[in-house]
């Protein structure tokens, strides 16, 4: 909390082991808070949306098939882990998309293909008018500067062995963005914007505590100034206290550097708090996407619904008891063999026939919200009849009808000036 | 639901299965004696949830490790009073301590990847844990018995589950099987450590389903430790908010989440956001960092990080540790605080902040 150095940067140089390994207080540069008011400044509220924001990514049918080889000494691939499967969205610049789920459902891996540290399978990801999932890995390089990467585990993802200025410095030296006796000095300007004191360049990450390493790989990830963050569960690590230093964190620094993010994580709290718009993920597929209030309020997927319903409140506290809530059956269905049709339906309460049959598309029903569900519909509201049959041109078991279709909607990866509304089953506009 | 009687000297003190005294546990460390607990008392009735919120070092572990004996008697020194259903549990030796364990009382791990052993079948493991009280009984009982549990926590064809390896279940099978495992001997105190931590949040909505069904079912006292205030609103009764290895503040579920009274309690309550909350409500982060406890502060141990002690006349914070007594909300809440009014500081200065929606309601 204060700035008082025990040792000075040469001893800790000289005598790494020296220093005890648990003391970390000293590390943090954060100015002394004495009343709660300030502290409740320093507090964020939720980010806010901006509407009218450009999209600084764009991503459209997004695909990533693992193979999956047979044993033996002939190793032919005999199927493939469709761990990401035709996922389309957009970050906006300066804004937040989170992506929520559970473990297995292609979030961590989307993630990673948008840094590319996996070649997808196919479809696009358009950033600053060029598609990085073409690219080869030189032409990638001078792009990686605007894309960084934030880690969930901070105690596996710093090199134990790397002072905090080496492993700090390294994207400089890796760009040549600076000439490496100006290197220091900008590892002590970032260290101190993400609240570390900057005279502790030089010791080792063992030295510092959880949310401390996590400021360490928020700092690496900012030296080079990205427009966009992918931040992979970046506080699901730490303690409570301790993440919502680090939320806190990242909204100031969001502000500052009107960095975009895509915030990946299974907190459904901390996702609302950080993100204006969330997109489900089941299974490798998006299957709702909207702004926060229509999501958490009114979301129309059955999934989203029950996934709403598990997380446990802490306002029950004063009702006592549990919350009612919708109990999914089972466990995820393995992506290396998905169910047909709608990925959901073998355990969602509402399937029927035509979710075998037919995959429900992604399909826009309000100005911010998309979403992937033949039977669409609020809490306790889902329609009786598909939905969605007259746009498919089936009938409603599934089977293809000539039955009189309105014209497809248009799937692409941003929102339309027009939409399927649901309840009229008309395409309508604000 | 009846309200809880924290305190040693209450009426009460003869129901309650497990009674934890003035408990400290010390460990020599290289760099000197940590005392990981301190002075913690709490009582779990049972058919009751005692919940344990605390950040990581703060003695929620060690202390019901302890519980179960299951520290080295020879390094490690303990003090102070542990009484399981009336049988005192500190200096126990360990053939007797050994009967206890995972008899009348069991724990269930955080990671069940680690806690169920790779190389033997989930059936054997299950069955192991019943021959060995059960002396008596033949395998074709103890293999029937574990299908029986496995059935009764809710894995699908336990007949043939029993014979598979523990890699061979999912995360949340694997938890499932491991509270089959501590329930197999119809333990009457259950100590879930983090049980639901790294879970799935529809899987642990399923496993605390499942808990509470089988507490019901078993009528067995159930020690929950969590850091997660949402999981502890939901499932228990009494809730021991410790910090720096001492309760800080215990009472009952809804008095203490209502009308918390120690600034570190407000602090979690602050920390942690909310699927339901206001959108205007803030995340207010508890400054700093938990103290080492080689060297803990002088006097309230909270007292570096405490953004209200400037409240408390003189220096008080920093010289005296406060008692962990009642407050104005009655004997059965009780906190280590010196702030007089803790409960009116929280109504008109941190409620607006953190949930201004619930302003109003109380």
């Amino acid at each position: 909390m204060t700035d008082v150095n025990v040792s000075s940067p040469d001893d800790a140089a000289q005598h790494p082991d020296l220093d005890p390994p648990d003391v970390t207080s000293e590390h943090e540069a954060a100015p002394l808070v004495t009343t709660f008011g300030e502290l409740a400044e320093m507090g964020h509220t939720p980010a806010e949306l901006d509407p009218d924001a450009p999209p600084v990514l764009e991503v459209e049918n997004l695909r990533m098939y693992f193979p999956v080889k047979s044993p033996g000494l002939v190793r032919r691939t005999v199927g493939h882990v469709q761990a990401v499967d035709g996922v389309s969205f957009q970050v906006p610049e300066g804004g937040s998309l989170g992506l929520v789920g559970d473990s297995g459902c292609g979030k961590s891996t989307t993630g990673r293909l948008i840094t590319r540290l996996y070649k997808p399978t196919s479809g696009s990801m358009m950033f600053q008018g060029q598609d990085l999932a073409g690219l080869s890995y030189r032409q990638m390089k001078p792009l990686r500067r605007n894309i960084q990467m934030i880690f969930q585990d901070p105690y596996t993802s710093l090199n134990p062995r790397h002072t905090v200025g080496t492993i700090v410095g390294a994207p400089l030296i890796v760009h040549k963005i600076i000439p490496k006796n100006k290197v220091l000095a900008r590892v002590q300007e970032i260290l101190e914007v993400v609240g570390l004191n900057p005279e502790h360049y030089n010791r080792y990450p063992n030295e510092f505590s959880g949310g401390q390493r996590q400021r360490i790989g928020i700092a690496r990830a900012l030296t080079l100034n990205p427009k966009l963050l992918v931040a992979d569960e970046p506080v699901s690590a730490l303690d409570v206290s301790i993440q919502a230093q680090v939320v806190n964190l990242l909204q100031d620094l969001q502000r500052e550097f009107n960095i975009a993010f895509l915030f990946i994580a299974h907190d459904l709290a901390v996702v609302r708090h950080f993100c204006p718009e969330v997109a489900v993920m089941y299974l490798g597929k998006i299957v709702e996407i909207a702004d926060r209030d229509t999501l958490y309020s009114h979301s129309h997927h059955p999934y989203t619904q029950a996934l709403l319903s598990a997380v446990p409140d802490i306002k029950q506290a004063a009702i006592g008891g549990r919350r009612e809530r919708i109990r999914l059956e089972g466990d995820v269905p393995s992506p290396i063999n998905p169910p047909s049709g709608c990925r959901f339906r073998t355990r969602c309460s509402l399937a029927q026939e035509i979710c075998a049959k037919v995959e429900p598309p992604l399909l826009q029903i309000g100005a911010r919200h998309k979403v992937a569900c033949h039977f669409a519909g609020e809490l306790g509201a889902h329609p009786v009849r598909p939905v969605t049959a007259g746009l498919l041109g089936v009938d409603d078991q599934g089977s293809p009808s000539s039955n009189g279709s309105v014209e497809s909607p248009k799937l692409s990866p941003g929102y339309e000036k027009t939409w399927f509304d649901v309840r009229s089953q008309q395409m309508t506009s604000a | 639901m009846t309200t809880a009687t924290p305190g040693s000297d209450s009426a009460t003190s003869d129901d309650a299965y497990l009674v934890v005294e003035d408990l400290s546990v010390s460990f020599p460390t290289e760099d000197g004696m940590v005392t990981a607990v301190s002075d913690l008392s709490y009582r779990v009735e049972l058919g009751k949830t005692l919940g344990i919120v605390g950040e990581s070092g703060s003695g929620k572990s060690v202390s019901s490790m302890a519980v179960l004996g299951l520290h080295d008697a020879k390094s490690s020194q303990i003090t102070g009073s542990i009484r399981v259903g009336g049988t005192e549990v500190i200096g126990l030796s360990e053939n007797r301590m050994r009967k206890l364990r995972g008899n009348s009382v069991a724990m269930i791990f955080q990671d069940a990847l680690a806690a169920l052993h790779p190389f033997y079948k989930v059936g054997d493991q299950l069955s192991e844990a019943y021959l060995v009280h059960h002396g008596d009984s033949s395998k074709r009982d103890a293999r029937r018995k574990s299908i029986e549990m496995l059935d009764r926590v809710g894995i699908p064809q336990p007949d043939r589950r029993v014979d598979d390896f523990p890699h061979q279940f999912s995360g949340g099978m694997r938890q499932r099987a491991m509270i089959a495992m501590g329930l197999i001997n119809d333990p009457k105190l259950l100590i879930a450590d983090e049980p639901t931590t790294a879970l799935d949040v529809t899987v642990q909505a399923q496993i605390l389903d499942l808990l509470q069904d089988l507490q019901r079912e078993f009528n067995s006292a159930v020690i929950m430790i969590t850091h997660d205030l949402g999981v502890i609103a939901e499932m228990a009764d009494d809730v021991l908010v410790m910090y720096a290895g001492r309760g800080v503040e215990y009472g009952s579920c809804k008095e203490l989440l209502t009308h918390p009274e120690m600034p570190y309690t407000w602090g979690l309550l602050s920390s942690v956001a909310d699927v339901t909350s206001d959108t205007s409500a803030r995340l207010i982060p508890i400054p700093g960092n938990p103290p080492s406890l080689l060297s803990p502060p002088s006097g309230c141990a909270f007292h570096p990080r405490c953004v209200h002690r400037q409240k408390v006349p003189g220096d008080l914070c920093a010289t005296t540790m406060p008692p962990l007594s009642p407050g104005k909300r009655g004997d059965a809440h009780l906190k280590r605080c010196h702030l007089p009014d803790p409960d009116a500081i929280y109504q008109t200065e941190v409620l607006p902040e953190i949930a201004p929606d619930l302003v109003e309601r109380t």
